[in-house]
């Protein structure tokens, strides 16, 4: 991971003192373990401070929309999705972008590790190909990497950049034969009754902090329709009819869009799966349009579009 | 008023005796994290986590509350006039709060509780509430609450103050509220000078431990101005999301949105928790937002805790030290790191 950051501060500062991009979306190392913080870097001096470990999971798409500047930016392969998809709906420029592909063996969940600690505290990590060091007073543990990677990293099949300019190192192996819809299958198998309370739990510990829609790379519309209050669509408490009607339509206005990044429920403070719910509506566009989405720049979200063989089987 | 001490294994029992008389709150296990929570028996309760993800905050300020009542049928006499709505305002008691938390309510009062204006809920629930902190033998590396007017024995706001000592807790009795729950419990057994002694030792090296130092010193002699039109602030909020996630955690970020909701006839009047951290906090009637940008919004949430509290209440910031934006942030903005830019 070293070299990584190493070639990424080189690119870096060879880009800004080139001039030939205005700034440089990337990492800096968090303050607290198993955290990173996204910086925009203006200046070649500044390029020393750009991170790379398996905790710089946030989508740096989400600082694109509406940007002026010219932009070098790190993307793994979620990122690079949603770089295709806000060029496609006219979020961002790609001529004022510059890609730099960063193949991704997939992001640590750190909650998925803090549940090892057994309220132990954590001081530091530390990384080798295969494995991730937990060092605290008095314990030094090893884990797998392989077993505490993001659900959505752990299913992933586009970890290579699917649009840059340069690619920072050799890509790496595409995953094969990733089954990406058992839980939704689970789900849909459940009848409509104890699938109404699954979701009645999965969403109850919601404080309405709209962490999982800012967090989103896709939810950039001026006001959100939670936001409107003129009409206003929806109640503000955490009464539990609200907050579903929050989440389901948040879902469905990502249907075709979501690129199961994971940033929403990396995001959520309390922990929900927010995914169970875009990932039906990714498998629902994936078997009704062939579509997934962000892979290119020639195809629009089906539901951005209309084709004259669309399926309309639905219409009565 | 002498410290008493109680075996580990008779104050689990206590705890279900004063479930007769107290609704009782604690931390309890939900997954990965620990919340405050209404418990039916005491094992339910879980102290192996440093602190809970969200603040008690809630056991006071309820997230959504209903206020009043109203009936909008204009036919009806009642049209129009609003009823309070009944709460239950029942002795309560908060067991295993720590003394940051205790002192966040402190800071609370100063807005819900003054010579002009008293939030009637508010002092309700203060007063019928009997706190039971628990002292922090191993705080975190994000604990930074000898900084800024508190620490792992504070006992401020507490009304009594649990030290775990091995089998045993030492129980520091802080208010007459807290003496007169002991007394009624027939809890009189007074600590032995070995006891305190442990309990003083735990307390000096949890003191030692705490390595997360902020400064406050200046901001008060910081001229508002010249800190609101820093430059820092543009990179501060380059990372921000402008979520609600550190004012929801927060245990001293107290503002409020009020929300009329009418289904039929039938009308309630809500407080509801808001964020200055939403553009919807500031919009005006006339679609004018004051603080359109994400850097006003993000700079309003440090200034009012950092800057403007230090200068109105005289009282220190608006910031206990308990770390939890710190540690929630999901872009890893860091309020230590905010302290330093504007104190220094």
């Amino acid at each position: 991971m070293v070299s990584l950051k190493e070639k990424m501060i080189h690119r870096a500062l060879l880009l800004l003192s080139e001039r030939k991009v205005d700034a440089v979306l990337g990492f800096q190392r968090g303050t607290i373990p198993m955290m990173s913080h996204p910086i925009l870097i203006r200046h070649p001096e500044g390029a020393d401070q750009l991170h790379w470990d398996s905790f710089c999971s946030t989508n740096l798409a989400n600082y694109l929309p509406q940007r002026k500047e010219r932009i070098a930016i790190f993307a793994k392969g979620c990122d690079s999705r949603n770089i295709v998809l806000q060029i496609l709906e006219n979020q961002i420029k790609r001529e004022q972008l510059y890609i730099i592909g960063v193949p991704c063996q997939g992001m640590l969940d750190r909650r998925k590790v803090q549940a090892e600690l057994n309220g132990r505290e954590l001081l530091g990590v530390r990384e080798t190909s295969q494995h991730l060091h937990l060092l605290g007073e008095g314990f030094m543990d090893s884990l797998e990497r392989s077993s505490y990677l993001q659900e959505n990293c752990a299913i992933c099949t586009h970890r290579n950049a699917v649009i840059h300019d340069e690619l920072l190192v050799e890509p790496v192996l595409e995953q094969e034969g990733v089954d990406r819809y058992e839980d939704v299958r689970a789900i849909e198998a459940m009848t409509a009754s104890k699938r109404w309370s699954y979701f009645e739990e999965l969403l109850a510990p919601c404080i309405r902090c709209y962490a999982c829609r800012n967090a989103c790379p896709m939810c950039f519309c001026p006001v959100c329709f939670v936001d409107e209050s003129t009409p206003q669509w929806l109640g503000k408490s955490i009464d539990p009819t609200d907050t579903k009607t929050f989440h389901f339509l948040r879902a469905y206005h990502l249907a075709g869009r979501c690129t199961d990044c994971g940033n929403c429920e990396r995001a959520c403070p309390m922990s929900i799966k927010v995914r169970q719910l875009t990932k039906k509506l990714e498998k629902d566009i994936l078997e009704l349009y062939g579509y997934e989405a962000g892979l290119s720049l020639d195809q629009s979200p089906p539901l951005d579009t209309y084709s004259p063989d669309d399926p309309q089987e639905f219409i009565r | 008023m002498a410290d008493r001490v109680i075996k580990k294994s008779e104050f689990i029992e206590l705890i279900d005796r004063l479930l007769e008389s107290y609704r009782v709150y604690a931390p309890v296990r939900q997954q990965d994290m620990t919340n405050f929570q209404e418990i039916s028996a005491a094992d339910q309760v879980d102290l192996s986590l440093a602190n809970t993800t969200m603040s008690p905050k809630s056991i006071m300020l309820p997230q959504s509350e209903t206020m009043f009542e109203f009936n909008v049928d204009k036919t009806s006499d009642q049209a129009a006039i609003l009823r309070e709505t009944e709460k239950d305002l029942s002795p309560r008691l908060i067991f295993g709060i720590r003394p940051c938390d205790a002192k966040a309510f402190q800071l609370l009062d100063l807005n819900f509780d003054t010579v002009a204006y008293k939030d009637p809920w508010w002092v309700a629930r203060r007063k019928t509430t009997t706190l039971m902190g628990l002292a922090c033998n191993a705080p975190c590396s994000t604990c930074f609450c000898t900084s800024v007017g508190s620490g792992p024995f504070a006992p401020e706001g507490l009304d009594l103050l649990l030290v775990d000592v091995d089998d045993y807790f030492l129980i520091q009795v802080i208010t007459e509220k807290g003496e007169k729950l002991l007394n009624e419990e027939g809890i009189e057994t007074e600590a032995a000078g070995a006891m305190k002694q442990a309990a003083l030792a735990s307390e000096k090296s949890s003191l030692q431990s705490i390595k997360s130092v902020v400064s406050a010193a200046s901001l008060a002699q910081h001229d508002t101005k010249t800190l609101f039109d820093s430059d820092f602030w543009e990179e501060v909020q380059f990372a921000c999301i402008n979520c609600g996630v550190c004012t929801f955690v927060c245990p001293t970020c107290w503002c409020f949105d009020i929300q009329d909701e009418v289904h039929k006839d039938n009308g309630i009047r809500l407080r509801n928790w808001d964020s200055c951290m939403f553009p919807l906090f500031t919009l005006h009637g006339s679609g004018h937002n004051p603080r359109a940008q994400k850097l006003q919004r993000l700079r309003q949430r440090f200034m009012h805790k950092l800057k403007y509290f230090v200068d109105k209440y005289d009282k220190g910031v608006a910031c206990v030290g308990c770390g939890r934006c710190v540690q929630q942030c999901p872009v890893n903005i860091d309020i230590r790191e905010v302290f330093r830019l504007m104190n220094d």
